[in-house]
């Protein structure tokens, strides 16, 4: 039957042009295609790589950055801690100086004051003795004014001494 | 026969479906009827020589196989047609003229006188005749026809859109580095892929680089012929794919590749296999039946697909000269719309199976075993 006799024409230019077209395809098709996809798919492979590596090296310089701040806030906490503590301690030194102080000023107060009392008793009783003194010569001038008065006394005293 | 109660049903496209297959069923046996008749028809007209009632009959099997098959001339329409070169190795030496010399201007047969000899096309092969005006057997079964027929034409036909679309893809690639697919590019590169991923590398194995040229170029050739054949004008047309020289020629190249290409287990499974060795006379024979059996099978596939497709578009196309009414169109036209769009599928699916086959052909022949 014709149709499954293959004709030796068609056979020969099919075989021809088939064979050909294997050729210029290859060298002008296939190997330019599958060579650019084949490498396009390892570019892409290779940015899914590098964008992993982005991103774990993201995290990990995060994750620096939070240890960082981290011990930024404790450091600072530290450092407001201690200038309270000299704070509180300067407050404190002051105090105690401001009140040594007033207690030295008050106890120089207290000695000059006593001082000065001392001093002011000590005048009080010059002023006193003579005065007594100046009295007493005063009362014995009057009463040793006769005679019989001044033996009497002397009379008196000498009997005192006798009873001693 | 009246049918024209089947036409009616327009409720349901079920209902529709049934009538239009119960119309195909009856109008098959109806047109096998006509068919016997037409035989008995022309049996008479070759006994008594009238050829009045040749041009009133229809006689589809002939108009379908005149289709189908190769011509020396492109038939465009009426009776235009384009005129192909005739080359044709004779005893005496080689000979090329144009077919238009071997049609009149009411597109019939007459004989040209050639160089050598007179020339007549009869049914597409061309026979010497001798001095009496009758066909010289002898000198005609020597002659061998190297014509750039239809098919011949159309096969160049699409060997240079293959190479045009494939070029134009290759630049892109050249043009755009490393850059997303765009255009044909982007609608080649899915199919590339595919036959890269899913039909070389599982088939293959990890040789598979080697074969995708021959993998990927047979897919397209397939494919870019089948689409061709479907177009019912110019550039397509022709029944490439459909004709079992070319599905010949492409099953002998995987043949010689496949073989080629076996390594020791493969040759080793054909001439050592693992059986009693009382056994292996029959192996060998049997191994040796399945080396070209395989590709066998891939000729006759495809061969068989493509022009039973072509045949059934042809049919319903005929139905309408058949019944000599225009009414029969819209029937015939859906139908044929239906197997056009069912064929495109086909068109993919042979190309695909084809390569699919041949990937796996040649992964048996590479494949590595560890017994």
């Amino acid at each position: 039957m014709d149709l499954v006799t293959p004709s030796i024409g068609l056979v020969f230019w099919t075989a021809v042009s088939f064979l050909i077209l294997i050729v210029l395809l290859k060298k002008l098709a296939w190997k330019p295609v599958l060579g650019a996809i084949h490498e396009r798919e390892l570019s892409i492979e290779d940015a899914l790589n590098k964008a992993d590596l982005a991103r774990e090296e993201m995290a990990r310089l995060s994750n620096e950055n939070e240890a960082l701040l981290k011990q930024a806030r404790v450091e600072r906490d530290e450092i407001l801690k201690e200038a309270k503590e000299l704070k509180d301690q300067i407050v404190a030194d002051a105090k105690n100086a401001a009140q040594e102080e007033g207690a030295k000023m008050i106890e120089k107060a207290r000695i000059e004051i006593n001082n000065q009392k001392i001093a002011a008793l000590r005048e009080v009783k010059n002023q006193v003795a003579s005065l007594s003194l100046d009295i007493a010569e005063k009362v014995l001038r009057k009463q040793f004014d006769d005679k019989q008065k001044q033996d009497a006394l002397v009379g008196d005293l000498l009997k005192d001494v006798k009873l001693n | 026969m009246d049918f024209s109660h089947f036409l009616n049903y327009k409720n349901s496209s079920i209902k529709a479906v049934f009538a239009f297959s119960m119309l195909f069923l009856s109008f098959n046996s109806y047109a096998r009827q006509q068919n016997q008749d037409i035989q008995e028809v022309v049996k008479e007209e070759v006994t008594t020589g009238t050829h009045e009632e040749k041009s009133e009959k229809f006689d589809p099997t002939v108009v379908i196989l005149e289709h189908i098959g190769d011509s020396h001339s492109w038939h465009l329409w009426g009776h235009t047609s384009i005129p192909l070169p005739v080359i044709l190795f004779t005893p005496s030496g080689l000979e090329i003229f144009s077919s238009a010399n071997l049609l009149n201007e009411h597109h019939e047969a007459i004989p040209y006188k050639g160089k050598n000899y007179t020339y007549l096309n009869e049914e597409e092969h061309i026979v010497v005749l001798g001095n009496d005006g009758k066909v010289n057997e002898e000198v005609s079964s020597k002659i061998i026809d190297f014509s750039i027929t239809k098919n011949v034409a159309a096969l160049f036909i699409s060997v240079i859109v293959l190479v045009l679309i494939f070029t134009k893809v290759a630049n892109s690639y050249k043009n755009r580095i490393g850059k997303a697919p765009k255009g044909l590019q982007s609608w080649i590169e899915p199919i590339i892929i595919f036959i890269r991923d899913d039909i070389a590398r599982p088939n293959i194995g990890y040789k598979f680089e080697k074969f995708m040229p021959l993998l990927l170029t047979v897919f397209f050739f397939i494919w870019i012929n089948n689409l061709m054949g479907l177009v019912p004008l110019f550039p397509g047309s022709a029944n490439v794919t459909g004709n079992i020289a070319v599905t010949l020629v492409l099953s002998v190249i995987i043949l010689i590749v496949v073989n080629i290409n076996g390594n020791k287990y493969y040759w080793g499974h054909i001439f050592k296999p693992d059986v009693p060795f009382w056994l292996l006379p029959i192996m060998w024979v049997v191994e040796v039946i399945g080396i070209f059996s395989k590709p066998f099978a891939l000729m006759i596939r495809l061969f068989a697909n493509i022009t039973a497709g072509h045949i059934i578009v042809l049919s319903l196309i005929s139905l309408i000269f058949i019944f000599k009414t225009l009414a029969m169109a819209p029937v015939s036209i859906s139908f044929v719309i239906f197997m056009d769009v069912l064929e495109l599928l086909v068109a993919f699916l042979q190309a695909f199976i084809f390569t699919m086959l041949a990937a796996l052909f040649i992964g048996m022949a590479v494949e590595e075993h560890h017994h």
